[in-house]
């Protein structure tokens, strides 16, 4: 898993500058993240790893569309991002993200023609194709409530990579599991990208999880969220769990995460107020 | 004193293949015709007819009370007549506009709503302003306006079932999560095609039961509105059949009547709105 860590292009596929990003409630407008930059380049697998309250599902929100950012901008392939699109797809930790009126098939194949990229036949076999990959080409039919949350997770992950998204945004897709399956996924997560090499930033709060799947991992402080390190992951595979420069590594982060002298969370301490977002329609 | 559970020695099991065993048991006859709805509903309606036969013999006056099956007779004796099928035909035609149009005009209202900040006012306005005045308060107005005819008909009903199925489907697109929504905008999806293709089928189980609440309120008010509007006209349906029928003092052709109402109550409900929720809501598992 070392020889395919090259950047492919010279320039970063996403940039994210100086972005500063706020959340409302009714009284107070408070800081999610302050000053944050990093590059993402193309068949990166980027993690963004933090505490809770260290902004790191806003950013990705942000990055998305769906969250405006306070100042700063983000910007895909030299586009600054200001709306929801297609070409970053989202997988979410939530099950119901399946609209559950259409089956597995039809989910898959869903912001294909709603996106326009291709004609019903043509998203079919495409559906097909991805749902083949991820091993459900069995529950074509099915609908998303007779489905386990592993195999949901599933038809979520084949749905975003059917679009072949520019970026594949993963808001922490396998915390909602149970453990056997979060480790299954996450070799089956990786499998994937062995063979499609998509471009993925992957949100998730378990150092364990950051230094298997990611290729790079960026460290968030909480309260706001600062960038405190940008760390290689991609020696590490799913086998490397055990061994003693894994747990070091894990060890290194842990650290970083958690020494910080605390001073500044006194006086505001928004401690976990769940940013809610402004949703198109509400 | 410290309990220490006792360490017992470990074991390993090799699972064989599985014979294969009879994993799934039917159940007994009578069991499963009970598991049918449309026989335990059966069974209600038997029961409250006998009710209905007993309490009429036991009164005894069929001027006051005709028995069940003097009433059936009524009926049947009009509905062969084509005396019924008409103005049944008459009812279901002018219910059927007010219905349409009023169900339309309550899912653009609310689209409206959740799209735009004035128009979620607009709506919670207007709800408030006319849910609460009973569609009948309104037909002597509705009479002057649009004169003695089936518009001022169609346009009690439309205000009969336009707030509720309003305030229905509105609280339905309020009820979708943030993640489909955002599912839905990350797609590229906004405005109408948003609205048709995430938030009325993830709001159908209120759009539905708002569908519902609405048919019976315009069921209610189009007989009310016949009792009195009939009246002063010749042409009429069911409200004026009874009204004419009760004027008469044929009680039991009153109750034909009245069983009509009933009988179409329960086949909209039985078939249309139940095979609707069978091949959608229930289908998706969006409702058990």
């Amino acid at each position: 898993m070392t020889s395919q860590f090259q950047p492919l292009a010279a320039t970063p596929l996403l940039r994210v500058e100086a972005v500063n990003l706020d959340y409302h409630d009714r009284q107070r407008v408070v800081r999610a993240t302050q000053e944050v930059s990093f590059d993402v380049y193309t068949a990166e697998r980027f993690v963004l790893l933090g505490p809770s309250g260290c902004g790191k599902s806003s950013l990705l929100k942000a990055i998305g569309g769906f969250l405006p950012v306070a100042d700063g901008h983000i910007a895909l392939e030299g586009r600054i991002i200001t709306q929801p699109g297609p070409d970053r797809l989202m997988v979410f930790q939530e099950f119901d993200q399946l609209p559950p009126w259409k089956t597995v098939l039809e989910n898959v194949m869903f912001p294909l023609l709603a996106s326009g990229k291709a004609r019903r036949a043509e998203a079919r076999e495409h559906a097909r194709y991805y749902l083949d990959k991820v091993g459900l080409t069995a529950f074509a039919d099915a609908y998303p409530h007779t489905l386990s949350g592993g195999m949901k997770q599933r038809v979520a992950i084949a749905r975003a990579l059917a679009m072949q998204p520019k970026v594949l945004l993963m808001d922490e897709p396998f915390a909602a599991l149970d453990a056997l399956t979060r480790r299954k996924m996450q070799e089956e997560l990786l499998a994937l990208w062995e063979e499609v090499h998509f471009t993925l930033l992957f949100v998730t709060h378990s150092i364990e999880e950051a230094l298997m799947v990611g290729s790079r991992i960026l460290l968030l402080s909480p309260h706001p969220g600062r960038v405190r390190a940008e760390i290689n992951s991609h020696q590490y595979g799913i086998d490397d769990i055990g061994n003693a420069a894994f747990q070091h590594t894990a060890q290194h982060i842990h650290d970083l995460l958690f020494s910080e002298p605390r001073v500044a969370a006194t006086e505001t301490s928004p401690a976990r107020i769940k940013p809610r977002f402004k949703v198109v329609g509400k | 004193m410290s309990l220490q559970p006792p360490i017992r020695p470990e074991y390993f099991h090799d699972l064989p293949p599985l014979e294969p065993i009879t994993l799934v048991k039917s159940l007994p006859l009578t069991t499963r015709l009970w598991n049918h709805a449309w026989l335990r509903k059966s069974v209600i309606l038997l029961v409250l007819i006998v009710i209905w036969e007993a309490a009429a013999r036991w009164q005894n006056n069929d001027l006051l009370l005709p028995g069940f099956i003097q009433s059936f007779k009524a009926f049947l004796q009009d509905m062969a007549s084509g005396e019924l099928p008409t103005k049944i035909g008459f009812s279901l035609a002018t219910l059927i506009k007010g219905y349409v149009i009023g169900s339309v005009l309550a899912v653009v209202m609310s689209s409206l709503a959740v799209s735009t900040r004035i128009g979620r006012d607009l709506l919670s306005t207007l709800t408030s302003m006319f849910n609460p005045l009973p569609a009948i308060a309104l037909l002597p107005l509705s009479l002057l306006w649009f004169g003695l005819g089936e518009n001022s008909l169609i346009f009690v009903l439309v205000h009969s079932v336009m707030w509720p199925m309003a305030l229905n489907t509105y609280a339905g697109f309020m009820g979708v999560s943030d993640t489909l929504r955002m599912t839905g905008r990350n797609y590229g999806l906004r405005g109408l095609r948003y609205v048709w293709y995430i938030l009325i089928p993830a709001a159908l189980p209120s759009i539905l039961s708002g569908l519902k609440v609405g048919w019976a309120f315009a069921w209610r008010t189009l007989i009310a509105a016949e009792l009195v509007f009939g009246a002063q006209s010749g042409k009429g349906g069911l409200g004026w059949y009874i009204y004419q029928n009760r004027n008469e003092l044929f009680t039991d052709r009153v109750f034909a009547g009245l069983i009509s109402v009933i009988i179409i109550g329960l086949l909209v409900e039985g078939l249309i709105f139940t095979t609707l929720e069978q091949i959608t809501v229930k289908r998706w598992g969006m409702q058990k």
